[in-house]
């Protein structure tokens, strides 16, 4: 139980990953896909973050002039490759949306069994 | 104590919404839900400390990518559901893949160091370097923006250009925007339309103000939380902004798409620039100290100049994505598809 409470951000963002896995693997949807390669990017994040957090400190950002140890901040490199992270996500997610949309236009549907169907009918 | 609790209650709110993002059929109710997730977030970031991840996520996630899937929703009908009958043979096999994954990595996190641990290995290497030495070595007292621009400039530059390159690709998927534009070469109306007062003061009240935010972002990010990413997000969701009240063709006039592709090369070429500056000042690329005689200075001009071309990258690629997805047309499908 004990180690349940000092390690529930890390199982939260298991459990976030499963469930965006799950949603990619069972959906024939493609846009419902795309959310959940969302969620799983999102559990990543959250676990990067978790990872960085240093119980009693503060955000990375120098206090006054105390150039000394004297206070504790966060681990500031998992919030660089996270914050970067997102907005290439971001990005990433719109390419897809541009692909879904195309997909759209050319089968009339964003099912996935029902694209394929209509491939194999030709 | 406290930030324990809410930290805990938050997660499991956004387990909550995952949950119904998995169920929900409507797409439009579950890309409001995908918004709320990453708002959420948001919180949760900040009660870990991550004020830059929790501004950037709030404004990307909550903000930005929340309107390009709603503009991508109204491409393939609004009213688009997920209509897929999963067999249960294929439900099965996705639930043993996922929950097979989620045990391997729950088997991992067994022997990993307790959650805020300041011992564990993460917070070993160069993370005490970067908290002990960065505020002399580049002078700036927030940190991430110090690692994100100096120690791991390259890091970041190839970021831009993933960015950089995914505007690019949307552009070739959704077509030439540019020549519709031109075709069309008309006045768009600009008016006000009866019932969307209250929307159109509101918004011409507050486009202003956001952009002022984004550039205090922009260049306060080296004392406070921001920076160029987020700056860049905020600047494009106030021009969104204008063109969801009033009209794609009305900012359009105002951004033309043209000046657009300029930024998006110009800030990246910003940022690689400075790198080729520093080389022909004899040292390596992205070395800043060499822009100034002091290296303190010079690692100041080159974390602001770096900061301001991704800042007018990304802000360029949120835009020129909005107008691809606002502007796309879909052709008539060929007779036999």
């Amino acid at each position: 139980m004990q180690w349940f409470y000092s390690h529930f951000n890390y199982v939260l963002a298991v459990l976030l990953l499963v469930i965006g896995l799950y949603t990619i693997l069972s959906s024939h949807n493609l846009f419902k896909k795309l959310l959940g390669l969302s969620i799983f990017q999102v559990s990543i994040s959250l676990f990067y973050i978790s990872v960085g957090k240093v119980s009693g400190g503060t955000a990375p950002i120098l206090i006054g002039d105390s150039t000394q140890g004297e206070v504790l901040y966060s681990n500031p490199l998992p919030h660089v490759l996270i914050l970067t992270a997102i907005v290439v996500g971001v990005a990433t997610l719109s390419l897809g949306l541009a692909l879904l949309v195309r997909i759209h236009n050319a089968y009339g549907t964003i099912e996935e069994d029902e694209v394929s169907a209509k491939d194999r009918n030709q | 104590m406290t930030s324990l609790w809410l930290n805990a209650v938050l997660l499991i709110f956004l387990f909550i919404i995952s949950i119904s993002i998995l169920r929900t059929r409507k797409l439009f109710s579950a890309i409001m839900l995908t918004s709320l997730f990453s708002l959420l977030c948001a919180a949760v970031f900040v009660g870990l400390d991550a004020v830059d991840v929790a501004f950037t996520e709030a404004a990307v996630g909550a903000g930005i990518s929340t309107v390009l899937m709603l503009g991508a929703l109204a491409l393939i009908g609004s009213n688009a559901e997920d209509r897929s009958h999963t067999s249960t043979h294929r439900k099965a096999f996705a639930m043993c893949v996922s929950l097979f994954t989620g045990a391997v990595l729950l088997y991992g996190t067994i022997d990993m160091p307790r959650f805020g641990d300041h011992r564990a290995p993460a917070h070993q290497h160069v993370a005490p370097r970067y908290i002990n030495t960065s505020p002399q070595e580049i002078g700036l007292p927030n940190m991430v923006t110090s690692v994100l621009a100096s120690y791991r400039g390259y890091d970041t530059m190839g970021e831009t250009l993933v960015v950089f390159t995914a505007g690019i690709a949307v552009f070739g998927l959704l077509g030439n925007v540019l020549k519709r534009q031109r075709e069309k070469d008309v006045l768009p109306d600009v008016g006000e339309h009866d019932g969307e007062i209250v929307l159109g003061i509101f918004a011409k009240l507050m486009v202003a103000p956001i952009i002022l935010f984004a550039l205090y972002v922009q260049f306060h990010g080296d004392f406070g939380p921001g920076g160029g990413f987020q700056a860049g997000v905020i600047f494009a969701a106030a021009l969104v902004l204008y063109a969801l009240v009033f009209s794609v063709e009305s900012l359009m006039l105002a951004v033309p798409l043209r000046a657009i592709r300029i930024l998006m090369a110009a800030g990246i070429t910003l940022y690689a620039g400075t790198g080729i500056t520093t080389m022909l000042l004899g040292g390596q690329f992205l070395d800043y100290n060499l822009l100034a005689h002091n290296p303190v200075h010079g690692q100041h001009y080159g974390v602001f100049i770096v900061e301001l071309g991704v800042g007018i990258s990304v802000g360029a690629v949120m835009l020129s994505l909005f107008y691809s997805f606002m502007n796309y047309r879909p052709q008539q499908r060929r007779p036999g598809k």
